[in-house]
């Protein structure tokens, strides 16, 4: 396969632009991230710079490669992380626009690397369950219908890889955050702690600067995970639930 | 330090075996939590072992201080482990027990492993299920809302616990937020892209960690008074295998230069069932679950000739189910180790079949016929996704291709009855460390032994040797130690940018594995070792003279970060060859072709070899001299692995 590439460069002698490549002799086999790693090693024997993009397990569950791959992120297939696309997805000829994902919440580093540090501190908010080493109760002392185990995993699958947030054109976090308050609120152990996690986490998710979601569901569709925005209609709930019926009666 | 001074003290508690965990819990001395407030412990890593331990010294109260040189602590490799985690809770009443767990781990091992540890591993299992299931851990469960098991290779029961295909990211989300809350809390502070490029030693005790800024590629000094690597395994000196692309040796690596001696660094794991390597750009194999082995049947045709003909149109008579003709009691779920030496014995006999010969069937026809396509679709449903994404194929309709990969190590840090390497107040964990799985893993052990280790065995034995540090105060970073160890870190930074040959850190990299898998790989024989050797050296020397690091040192630089890492597995593939060689005996994932029986099983020497070889680093360009602990069987008897 023959290939044109339009890549986004930024730091060292880029101030932000956009740089044409040319691949030749591209295996329809390879994946996207291999055919990046070609273009790296050619770039190497040139002493270019190389381009600088994030990858780690290349089987789709880290959640650290990332790229916006001809406006999608992740690439045109459904369901699939940048990692796990082959070049057979693509054409022989084709011109290819990389870029990456853009948010406020989501500064920079360099080329195709920002920083979702954002998404931790939305977890240190409050997403997790308060429960110190050792104090657990036996484990099947609270049976959990499948169904709702099944539910509780559906949204506890999200990678945090943040393409929700670049596909949203609010660049908002909303699938992110929900699919946590999801996990946790659809789980007999996430009760106790229901109300103030949602309420922080959602306060935290503000503070980092993410939009507002208005709908669009792009988060949905560009989600390598497929977790549903009915995870968002549940936060939304669990917010209001949360914000409106206080515990303390003044 | 020198050889003479290094006496291995495995610390193990006296009294019988089920009685030494408790017994050293009830002795171990306990800091007071006014003096954890005054105690720095840095965490190196933060997979299952790192982030579980972080979390629970941060809990205790500790002044915990934890590095990842990734983004988010989410990121680490535990999160791909996909078929589950081990437990002896006998929820199944098949028979199972901590102590059936305990045997299985030490005849899994092939009799390699330290019987108390492993004791202790099975005694804590149970403990694991509990604490995940409290952080909320979505295991898969039956329709009366109890947790469900299935099977996993070398055991006759049901004890594994899984969440999907996805057990390892789930325990690790679990620890990860467990962790999160301790950052939120302030008793922990995380230190993300960063990465540890030494130890510091001081006055014989560890002390610290320089650590370098990812973004910046500023050092960073930072004292403690204990250190714990967590940093995972080192399979990627393989180039090729199941592990992330960024996991790497270095951290225990630095520390074995350091004075941490070096357990049984041989010892590697190749998986049976990974997706064949397709072309020379491929970056990484990728892993299909032990678990598939449950259902899955692997053949290849009897006849040879048959191996191109499409797997359909071979009749059941042609094939060969050689797994179940060779061991009619455990069949397909044999050990990794002996399913991959089984697979590898067919496609060197002409019998492998895909395009490259180097591959076998997993076969799922039988099982969907049995239950239908439904219910193996959500026993598997992703996995077979993943295959069909990479391979084009699918495997509901056409049997899979596998082929053995390297996936994991036993052999790491040599370490105590309490983690502590030789190395007094440097402790390693999970992977990092060798103690637990002897020379062969069992499946659905590693994320059993990373959350051992970081929430039940650690919080514990740590305290051993800080309640002796409450005096000390707190560790300044302005001392000639410090100073020196920082120097000689930007000194081999220096020296890696300046050389300004022509080959990529990736390129010799690739190199060093093709070496390794074809010489130290799933079968070795002196020979071949010895020229593996020299071909190291050789690589090396073409590295630190025709490296060619691009960029600059204070700056974001993936390439200068991948060019020390192949840097420190250059050095470490020496080691494994030269254990590999010495081990002159065939046992679990170390497979010597001069030691096997009549029927091709690894041949076992207990007489000359029942010891871990614990290896003490001299100096580049010196032998590193060998140190042996004698392994005591007092429970277990020893006889030959048999899964026939």
């Amino acid at each position: 396969m023959k290939l044109t590439l339009k890549i986004w460069r930024q730091g060292g002698k880029y101030k932000g632009e956009f740089v044409t490549y040319s691949l030749d002799n591209i295996n329809e086999h390879m994946s996207f991230l291999e055919m990046l790693d070609v273009l790296n090693e050619q770039l190497i024997r040139q002493r270019e710079e190389p381009i600088a993009f994030e990858h780690d397990c290349r089987e789709g569950i880290c959640g650290t490669c990332s790229l916006v791959i001809n406006g999608r992120p992740h690439g045109p297939l459904k369901g699939t992380t940048t990692c796990q696309l082959h070049m057979r997805t693509f054409k022989d000829g084709e011109t290819i626009v990389i870029e990456p994902f853009r948010a406020k919440a989501f500064p920079v580093i360099r080329d195709l690397v920002v920083d979702r540090s954002a998404f931790d501190r939305i977890i240190q908010a409050g997403g997790y369950i308060s429960v110190n080493t050792g104090q657990a109760p036996e484990a099947n002392s609270i049976p959990i219908e499948k169904e709702v185990a099944s539910r509780a995993f559906d949204a506890a699958a999200c990678i945090g890889c943040g393409a929700c947030v670049a596909a949203c054109p609010n660049a908002s976090a909303m699938l992110f955050t929900a699919a946590k308050v999801s996990h946790l609120a659809l789980l007999p152990q996430g009760q106790v702690e229901r109300k103030r996690r949602v309420l922080r986490m959602v306060a935290q998710m503000d503070k980092e600067g993410f939009g507002r979601c208005s709908n669009v569901k792009a988060c949905e569709a560009e989600c390598p995970k497929e977790i549903s925005v009915s995870n968002i209609a549940r936060m939304n709930r669990e917010y209001l639930f949360a914000a409106v019926a206080s515990e303390t009666i003044a | 330090m020198t050889s003479a001074d290094i006496k291995l003290n495995a610390k193990i508690p006296a009294g019988p075996l089920a009685e030494k965990w408790e017994s050293y819990k009830g002795h171990v001395p306990l800091v007071s939590a006014n003096n954890k407030r005054r105690i720095d412990v840095i965490v190196v890593g933060t997979g299952l072992a790192g982030a579980s331990a972080a979390a629970s010294l941060g809990e205790l109260g500790y002044n915990v201080k934890v590095f990842t040189f990734h983004d988010s602590p989410r990121r680490a490799h535990s999160i791909a482990a996909q078929g589950g985690i081990n437990a002896a809770k006998n929820y199944r009443n098949d028979g199972d027990s901590v102590y059936r767990l305990f045997y299985d781990t030490i005849k899994g091992g092939d009799y390699r492993a330290r019987e108390a540890n492993v004791y202790r591993l099975a005694e804590v299992s149970v403990n694991i299920i509990d604490q995940c299931v409290a952080q909320g851990v979505p295991f898969a469960r039956e329709y009366g809302g109890l947790l469900d098991n299935r099977s996993f290779g070398g055991t006759l029961v049901s004890r594994t616990f899984y969440a999907r295909g996805q057990t390892g990211q789930q325990l690790l989300i679990g620890a990860y937020q467990a962790l999160s809350r301790q950052v939120a809390l302030g008793t922990v502070k995380l230190y993300n892209r960063h990465e540890m490029l030494d130890v510091v030693i001081v006055d014989g005790k560890c002390r610290g960690i320089i650590a370098r800024n990812l973004l910046t590629g500023e050092l960073e000094r930072h004292g403690a008074h204990a250190v714990v690597l967590c940093s995972g395994g080192y399979s990627n000196v393989f180039y090729l295998s199941t592990n992330a692309m960024l996991t790497n040796v270095t951290a225990a690596w630095r520390a074995h230069r350091r004075g941490a001696l070096f357990g049984n660094p041989c010892f590697t794991q190749i998986h049976p069932t990974c997706i064949p390597v397709s072309g020379d750009y491929q970056s990484k194999l990728t892993l299909m679950s032990e678990s598939l082995r449950n259902d899955g049947r692997c053949w290849v045709p009897k006849d040879p000739a048959d191996a191109k003909k499409h797997p359909n149109d071979i009749p059941e008579e042609a094939r060969d189910y050689y797994l179940e003709r060779r061991y009619p009691s455990f069949g397909n779920l044999v050990p990794r180790d002996i399913a991959s030496r089984a697979a590898k014995a067919e496609c060197d006999a002409g019998k492998g079949v895909g395009p490259t010969g180097l591959a076998v069937y997993l076969d799922f026809a039988d099982a969907i016929r049995r239950y239908g396509r439904d219910t193996i679709a959500a026993r598997y449903g992703n996995l077979f996704e993943m295959y069909e994404k990479i391979t084009g194929d699918n495997p509901y309709e056409v049997p899979m291709r596998i082929y053995p990969a390297v996936h994991y190590t036993m052999g790491g840090l040599w370490v105590d009855y309490e983690l502590m390497t030789t190395v007094p107040g440097l402790y390693a964990a999970g992977e990092a460390n060798f103690s637990d799985h002897g020379a062969n893993r069992l499946g659905a052990s590693a994320l059993m032994q990373g959350l051992a280790d970081g929430y039940f065995v650690l919080p514990y034995t740590i305290g051993a040797y800080l309640s002796k540090e409450i005096r000390t105060g707190p560790i300044p970073t302005n001392t000639p130690e410090f100073e020196r160890t920082e120097k000689e870190v930007a000194d081999r930074i220096h020296r890696l940018m300046s050389i300004g040959g022509k080959e990529s850190a990736e390129s010799l990299h690739r190199r060093l594995g093709k070496i390794m898998w074809n010489k130290c790989g799933m079968a070795r024989n002196a020979k071949g070792l010895q020229e593996a050797i020299r071909e190291i050296r050789a690589l090396r020397e073409e590295f630190w003279t025709n490296l060619y690091v691009p960029g600059r040192s204070d700056e974001f630089n993936p390439e200068l970060e991948k060019a020390w890492r192949v840097a420190d597995f250059l050095e470490l593939a020496e080691l494994m060859c030269i254990d590999a060689l010495h081990r002159n005996e065939s046992c679990g994932g170390h497979f010597r072709e001069e030691y096997q029986t009549a029927d091709g099983e690894a041949l076992r020497d207990d007489e000359n070899y029942k010891y871990v070889a614990a290896w003490e680093w001299r100096g580049e360009d010196e032998q590193p001299v060998l140190h042996k602990e004698p392994l005591v069987y007092e429970e277990v008897e020893i006889a030959q692995r048999s899964y026939k």
